[in-house]
């Protein structure tokens, strides 16, 4: 089942309304966002900023200071490329409770081509203190994400797609910090963030057909990392492969790649876009297209294992 | 309105003043220039205007206040510490390593409502505080100083679009408009023009003062105070480095700490300006 991780947002808002203290704001992406399910249910509650991230992003952290649990949604490339600023001073050296929740992050925007397409979020986010940072793979763990946060003091970013995507964690819980094991191989692990869990599933079951037995790990949350699963499955397998919708600089890959410089010896290769911009084209073939695919990640096991 | 009180003011905002220039002189950097122009409208909102508690600095319904210009801190302690926030002995450790008197304001000192320092973020939160305020159907009102330099910045405009389509009637903002910014005067670096008629365009309630007299500031203030719908302006028009005469209607001493020599004629020249004062009439 292919579902929207952007309507799981918006549902999950809506279920949080009935909380006085929740405020959500949008800069006239609410259709496209979703927010616009909690605007009609709370419209006393929910502001379009209009056309202005940074005064989004300004406003979000003076409610926050009044009180409120306060969700601010743009698309990805936007809220974080456009609002940096603000986002750090007075979010992150702040430390105040909003809730950063960017849809359209990633290749698989589509056809609105490289403008749109942000890769660098996770990279730019995991930099600033009091941060943390979750790309959840699908629809039910984005819904069970957005209710977790909503009451976890302090702030939060959320990468979500604009693609729909397969359903797979229906009966995953969520924790923050905690990666998930979704199987157990000795060959090889693959390690995947947000809505590329599917593909590296995909992967897995290729690579079983060739003899290849190949763990996966699914790491919502890109900050804090599970350093502690990243080092089991380290001396696991030996072999590790990661595999995301970001730039090859600074998201999961190079995460993975610091846990492992600072205690445990083995091979990481990484599967990412490559120090590129995107084009337009359909969202899924552009992940083809540019790498990210269940074809290189087979290839690169076969490479490690033989 | 007595003369006394009147007076009372006027010596606050020299107390201020000279605590500021103590402040700079003693960390050997800060913004000398910024932190005189606004002493008066300082010493105003804490001493006849806002609504707050010393002693209880987060107490719900206190009005807010958000230096957005947060690198007027010296000021803003200064009259914070006078209002009893914190002890006048922390003063001296502005800008020292290990204190919680950073080089720019933030929620970590008591009776400071917003981080700032990242020109006109502050002014954009206020608007936040003022929606919240909205929100809870609360009677407090949220007050911001922001700079004349810092309008500048393209948030400040769209923070202004945004609280007059909001109708934050509950946000009262002064511009200190000391025509000064840090590489020379606001006009030779980018022309503000006429504020009062670009913030009328932006659909807010704009009043122009001498951002000095304090019965002006006072008239202003109150007179903002009116629910009707619509954001306030004031714009204060100011000497920058008042009140020290070498420091006036310069950008030298926008972000640079007096020399001794010069130190110690600042707090002369403002120690014979608080006998002036004294010496004024009385009822």
């Amino acid at each position: 089942m292919m579902e929207s991780q952007r309507i799981a947002y918006g549902e999950a808002i809506s279920e949080l309304g009935t909380d006085k203290r929740i405020v959500v704001l949008d800069a006239d992406l609410s259709s496209s966002t979703h927010t616009i399910m909690f605007s009609k249910k709370y419209p006393e509650r929910f502001f379009n900023m209009g056309i202005q991230e940074q005064n989004e992003v300004g406003v979000a952290a003076g409610l926050a200071r009044s009180g409120k649990i306060v969700f601010a949604s743009s698309f990805a490339v936007f809220i974080v490329g456009r609002a940096y600023d603000v986002i750090r001073q007075s979010i992150a050296y702040t430390g105040l409770n909003v809730k950063i929740v960017a849809t359209h992050a990633g290749l698989t925007v589509g056809e609105d081509g490289a403008t749109h397409q942000m890769l660098e979020d996770i990279g730019i986010m995991s930099g600033l203190p009091n941060f943390r940072v979750i790309a959840p793979a699908d629809a039910p763990e984005t819904k069970r994400v957005i209710k977790k946060i909503a009451y976890s003091d302090g702030p939060f970013y959320v990468r979500l797609s604009r693609e729909k995507v397969p359903t797979l964690l229906s009966d995953y819980d969520f924790e923050i910090g905690k990666g998930i094991v979704i199987n157990e191989g000795e060959d090889v692990t693959i390690i995947s963030t947000g809505i590329t869990l599917s593909i590296s599933i995909d992967a897995m079951n290729q690579l079983k057909e060739k003899g290849i037995y190949a763990s996966v790990i699914h790491m919502p949350t890109l900050k804090p990392i599970d350093r502690d699963l990243i080092i089991k499955f380290a001396r696991k397998t030996k072999k590790l492969i990661t595999v995301e919708e970001h730039s090859i600089y600074n998201g999961l890959g190079s995460r993975v790649a610091e846990v492992l410089a600072e205690s445990e010896q083995a091979s990481l290769r990484r599967v990412a876009v490559m120090d590129k911009f995107g084009e337009s084209g359909p969202g899924w073939a552009l992940l083809e297209k540019y790498g990210v695919n269940s074809k290189r990640i087979v290839e690169i096991s076969e490479e490690m294992v033989r | 309105m007595t003369t006394d009180e009147i007076k009372e003011l006027k010596l606050k905002a020299n107390e201020i003043r000279t605590l500021s220039i103590k402040m700079i002189y003693n960390a050997q950097s800060g913004h000398p220039g910024g932190s005189l122009s606004s002493a008066d409208i300082l010493a105003t909102l804490y001493f006849k205007i806002m609504n707050v508690d010393p002693k209880n600095p987060e107490w719900e319904k206190r009005d807010r206040f958000v230096l957005s210009k947060g690198h007027a801190s010296a000021a803003y302690y200064a009259v914070l510490a006078m209002k009893g926030y914190f002890s006048m002995d922390e003063l001296c450790t502005f800008r020292k390593m290990g204190s919680r008197l950073q080089g720019h304001p933030t929620i970590h000192v008591p009776g400071v409502d917003m981080t700032t320092g990242s020109l006109g973020q502050g002014f954009s939160t206020a608007v936040g505080m003022a929606i919240a305020s909205k929100i809870d159907n609360a009677d407090y009102s949220v007050y911001t100083l922001i700079g004349d330099g810092e309008s500048e910045e393209g948030i400040v405009w769209e923070a202004a679009m945004s609280a007059a389509h909001n109708k934050l009637d509950n946000l009262i903002s002064i511009l200190d408009r000391n025509s000064y910014q840090l590489d020379g005067s606001t006009e030779s670096i980018i022309s503000l023009g006429n504020m009062e008629d670009k913030f009328r365009a932006f659909n807010w309630d704009v009043i122009t003062i001498d951002g000095h007299d304090i019965l002006q500031i006072i008239y202003a203030l109150e007179k903002a105070k009116k629910r009707n719908g619509k954001p306030k302006m004031i714009i204060a028009n100011t000497v920058k480095g008042k009140g020290v005469s070498f420091m006036e209607n310069t950008h030298e001493f926008h972000g640079k700490a007096p020399n001794k020599e010069q130190y110690e004629k600042a707090i002369k020249e403002l120690e014979q300006e608080r006998e002036r004062i004294l010496k004024e009439g009385s009822l």
